[in-house]
């Protein structure tokens, strides 16, 4: 442990697969650090307090919000974005479905929605409509009214 | 808005932290999983000289049985609370509570630690630690001590943690006899902050009830345990008891009046709960 003031600090961590090793400021977010400094700017600033879900992203195979943590943290971490996810086709069934039940219109919170759905269709691969909306509500959708989002995860679904 | 400009330190082991906690003092935060600290940062609610990241500390992170308590690390995850067999199988007041907090994604990241050491009035973990008569596990240079929960909470946001310590686990009782048990809560919309919510503990039949305990979360300033209503219930029938027990509960409850939620209207939402809580006892023997 240093206790030495520090700015900033080099993080190593594995993200969409390949290793980076870059400088981040101790202060600066996860999802700026993506979107600045990587370039991914697939994760989205929405509120940077935790509440529209734009920004998340997984870390360690886990759904996470890119503001309510630090880059700094990710050190040593696996941290998959939207680009990761669509790269690997891994979310391709609910990219289409989405396209095709109009699921999507501004997009702010599109990669968030994709990310959310794909890691509950693992977790459960028969969800209920309840269980759509359970989770993918910590994400806010200003255009759809939801609907059309939860009937494109459960095409995926059946 | 961005967090402020702060020192960040990552200690490898358990002493490293406390030693800095001890130097340090009220100068620094920890940081655990952030969920809670990360907004507070950025609205600049919070602006500590240095933050100390516990991400390192695996000491912290695990649940395990001691004796007759489940020990619940400071670290463990809302997500892993929940996700836990052993959990379910001693405490399934716990696994209950869990999928309340907040969103998946927060739960993912949120530990118990860090709820109980915010000591917000909303928090899941702070009633069910209250209900289950849970001591919390402290540590500093100077040692380790265990406070009981209805010790612990002082007002809002405060608790008997001193500025050198850090809250390192959780320690639930675990009967002999199972503990029946059931969670709830109101909010306007999933995940956020509870307007009432109740945890209610108990052993017996539905012939009589034994050793309940209620604790409320968001009607007052810190996690409140409902005397009058436990007092109402205690040798009761669920069926007849009930009434009397919603009743004493409003009379035992002053929630803060704020232009959102009136008092009068939280304490509605809390007997609601208790209420709806007992109908479901009718026939749910315990074990």
């Amino acid at each position: 442990m240093t206790v030495e003031p520090r700015a900033s600090m080099t993080i190593s961590a594995v993200v969409n697969g390949e290793r980076v090793v870059a400088e981040a400021p101790v202060r600066q977010n996860l999802v700026d650090f993506l979107r600045e400094r990587l370039g991914l700017t697939g994760s989205h600033v929405g509120c940077e307090h935790g509440v529209c879900g734009a920004c998340t992203v997984l870390v360690d195979g886990k759904l996470a919000r890119g503001c309510l943590m630090l880059a700094v943290q990710a050190d040593g971490a696996e941290i998959e974005t939207i680009e990761g996810a669509d790269a690997a086709g891994r979310i391709a069934k609910l990219q289409t479905a989405f396209l095709e039940r109009n699921a999507l219109q501004c997009g702010f919170c599109t990669p968030a929605m994709l990310l959310t759905a794909a890691e509950l269709l693992r977790a459960n691969p028969q969800p209920t409509r309840e269980d759509v909306r359970d989770w993918i509500s910590g994400i806010l959708c200003r255009c759809t009214g939801y609907q059309a989002i939860v009937d494109a995860v459960m095409e995926v679904a059946s | 808005m961005k967090a402020p400009a702060f020192d960040y330190l990552r200690p490898d082991t358990l002493e490293q932290c406390l030693e800095a906690l001890a130097t340090l003092g009220d100068d620094a935060q920890v940081l655990a999983g952030g969920q809670s600290l990360m907004p507070m940062l950025n609205f600049r609610l919070a602006a500590p000289a240095t933050l100390i990241d516990i991400g390192r500390l695996a000491e912290l992170k695990p649940i395990r049985i001691e004796g007759d308590r489940l020990v619940v690390g400071a670290r463990a995850t809302h997500a892993e609370i929940g996700a836990s067999a052993e959990v379910r199988r001693l405490l399934p007041l716990l696994s209950a509570a869990a999928p309340h907090i907040a969103h998946v994604a927060i739960r993912s990241r949120g530990t118990i630690g860090g709820s109980l050491a915010l000591a917000d009035p909303a928090s899941e973990w702070a009633a069910c630690a209250l209900s289950l008569d849970a001591e919390i596990e402290l540590a500093s240079t100077s040692g380790r001590r265990r406070v009981a929960a209805d010790d612990y909470f002082l007002g809002l946001y405060a608790t008997d943690r001193r500025a050198d310590e850090l809250v390192t686990a959780v320690r639930f009782p675990i009967a002999d006899a199972p503990l029946c048990s059931h969670f709830d809560e109101t909010s306007r919309r999933r995940g956020d902050f509870a307007i009432a919510g109740l945890a209610i503990v108990w052993r017996g039949d539905a012939a009589a009830l034994r050793d309940v305990r209620i604790a409320l979360l968001g009607v007052g300033d810190r996690p409140v345990l409902a005397r009058a209503a436990m007092a109402a219930l205690e040798g009761a029938v669920p069926s007849v008891g009930a009434e009397a027990a919603v009743a004493a509960l409003g009379c035992e409850l002053s929630p803060p009046e704020d232009p959102a939620y009136p008092a009068a209207y939280r304490v509605r939402v809390a007997q609601s709960l208790l209420r709806r809580a007992l109908a479901s006892l009718v026939g749910k023997a315990s074990p």
